[in-house]
């Protein structure tokens, strides 16, 4: 399995990443390396094994569905200077 | 050091006094917490991770915060916005990484420090052999995770370092237990991890899948000699078979995994809300803006990790790469737990070489790097719990064993490195 230079620029635009020409040449061919190193998974036989998410059980209960304290607003903007009557700031929609 | 910010603290308790510090991405009320990325730049957290808020009820005193590979994704502490930490056992060598700050501000002190870092794929064991300092990893859940900069949900682990090992026990028994914030934290009864203990007559597997590992001469000979003194203290050594431990295995399942994980838990990073910025009024939409300030600020070795996690989760991949990954790792798990029904502890050496210089670690390509976790990402990728232990000297660089226990075990690795340390 291999990444050609248009299914790199695929993926990174899936994943909001803006490459240069420089970097997806330097990917394309780090991550043909990497996904055939990859191709060592195929070797194990998995058939009727659950998949394993976490490495140890977890609680499943959550929070109870009520009310609880949060930021205050001003504590939510004070990491960002693009902010206006109290909200953030973005690009146009 | 990435920031030193001294925080007086007059509570008294198990750690009055005692100075300590913690990697980049937890989070310290008012100091900035970038998680060695240029994204998070200026990023000034308004409130305090758990185990930061449970080491100061316990006395300790905060003195800053360490250097690290941005998010995490590095074994040489090279991939960092901030400059690298130097070994200083040697500055022309690598501090190992992620945790790589972590571990040398331990080397580097004459007064002992408490050093909170976190673990992956195996960033606190890694730097603690290159600087020759106590490096535990605990079983995944043990500490709460709540104000770390996530990378990998599933793998994810604050541990401790120092150059005490006693200040390691304690510092694990202050920071462990359930909270509310980190709903993956365990409510379970948290051992007096400081109080001495005999461990009994144990038994101590070595896998012989990690002892087929390239390992440099001083690191094997040093690994022999810690297993001679382990038979010393009598304790039983015995080669156990654990097939899943096959390193090119293990490294593809955890690279899989980490990847995968990384690439959604990284998608908050975007330039808005908090860290670095753009004018969002030059740009023609979200996305636009996002990729913008995405490329920019993210690091080259991030942007790698985040594509192949992203290709890895693309529809028709997923279950070939993300699901198989976590179906090797319960086969994984499933084997080590068999062969802890017969062993105590399992030992191995802690890195397959000592700290390579910074060009030697410049010259590897991605896939080499990764190899270079061969021994650390299977306990990692099975959240059982690790203790590297300093054991010796090659090159004038320190070695580490590597003691790993059963999920929960954090105990007696500590007793049997208490007894390894007064031999």
């Amino acid at each position: 399995m291999c990444m050609e230079e248009d299914k790199l620029k695929q993926v990174s635009d899936n994943a909001r990443i803006r490459l240069t020409e420089d970097e997806v040449d330097a990917f394309s061919n780090d991550l043909d390396d990497v996904l055939e190193k990859f191709e060592s998974l195929q070797e194990v036989d998995v058939e009727d094994t659950e998949p394993a998410f976490h490495p140890v059980e977890l609680n499943e209960e959550t929070r109870a569905d009520q009310k609880g304290s949060s930021l205050s607003q001003e504590e939510a903007l004070s990491n960002s200077e693009n902010t206006e009557r109290g909200y953030f700031k973005g690009p146009s929609a | 050091m990435r920031s030193i910010s001294f925080r007086a603290n007059d509570e008294s308790g198990s750690l009055e006094g005692v100075p300590f510090v913690v990697k980049d991405a937890i989070c310290v009320e008012g100091v900035e917490t970038s998680a060695g990325s240029e994204i998070l730049e200026g990023y000034r957290p308004v409130f305090d991770a758990a185990v930061v808020e449970r080491l100061e009820d316990s006395g300790a005193v905060f003195h800053g915060k360490t250097q690290q590979d941005e998010f995490g994704f590095g074994s040489f502490c090279t991939n960092c916005a901030h400059g690298w930490p130097r070994n200083p056992h040697d500055t022309r060598r690598v501090t190992g990484g992620s945790s790589g700050g972590a571990a040398a501000v331990c080397a580097a002190t004459d007064e002992d420090v408490l050093s909170i870092g976190e673990s992956t794929g195996g960033s606190i064991t890694n730097p603690a052999a290159y600087n020759g300092v106590y490096g535990l990893t605990p079983t995944y859940g043990r500490v709460p995770r709540t104000g770390l900069v996530s990378y990998s949900n599933s793998l994810d682990k604050i541990g401790v370092l120092s150059s005490s090992l006693e200040l390691v026990a304690r510092g694990l028994e202050a920071i462990s237990g359930s909270d509310p914030g980190d709903q993956t934290s365990a409510d379970r009864p948290v051992p007096d991890f400081s109080e001495e203990s005999s461990p009994g007559s144990l038994t101590v597997g070595v896998p012989t899948q990690l002892e087929e590992v390239d390992l440099e001469r001083s690191v094997q000979n040093n690994f022999e000699t810690s297993l001679s003194r382990l038979e010393n203290l009598g304790y039983k050594v015995e080669r156990v078979d654990v097939p899943l431990l096959d390193p090119d295995i293990c490294v593809a399942a955890y690279y899989v995994m980490a990847v995968s994980e990384a690439s959604t838990n990284l998608a908050r990073f975007c330039g808005m809300r908090y860290g670095a910025e753009g004018n969002p009024a030059d740009y023609e939409d979200f996305n636009d803006y996002f990729s913008q300030v995405r490329g920019e600020k993210l690091g080259e070795e991030a942007k790698r990790r985040i594509i192949l996690g992203t290709y890895a989760r693309m529809a028709g991949y997923r279950d070939d790469f993300y699901v198989r990954a976590a179906k090797v790792r319960r086969k994984l798990i499933n084997q080590i737990e068999q062969v802890f029904e017969r062993c105590d502890l399992l030992a191995a050496p802690s890195m397959p070489g000592v700290a390579p210089t910074f060009e030697e670690a410049q010259d590897m390509s991605a896939s080499e790097t990764y190899a270079m976790d061969a021994l650390t990402v299977g306990p990692n990728l099975a959240g059982v719990p690790q203790l590297s232990v300093p054991n010796g000297e090659g090159d004038g660089m320190p070695t580490g064993l590597q003691l790993i226990g059963p999920h929960w075990g954090e105990k007696p690795l500590i007793d049997v490195a208490r007894q390894l340390d007064g031999d």
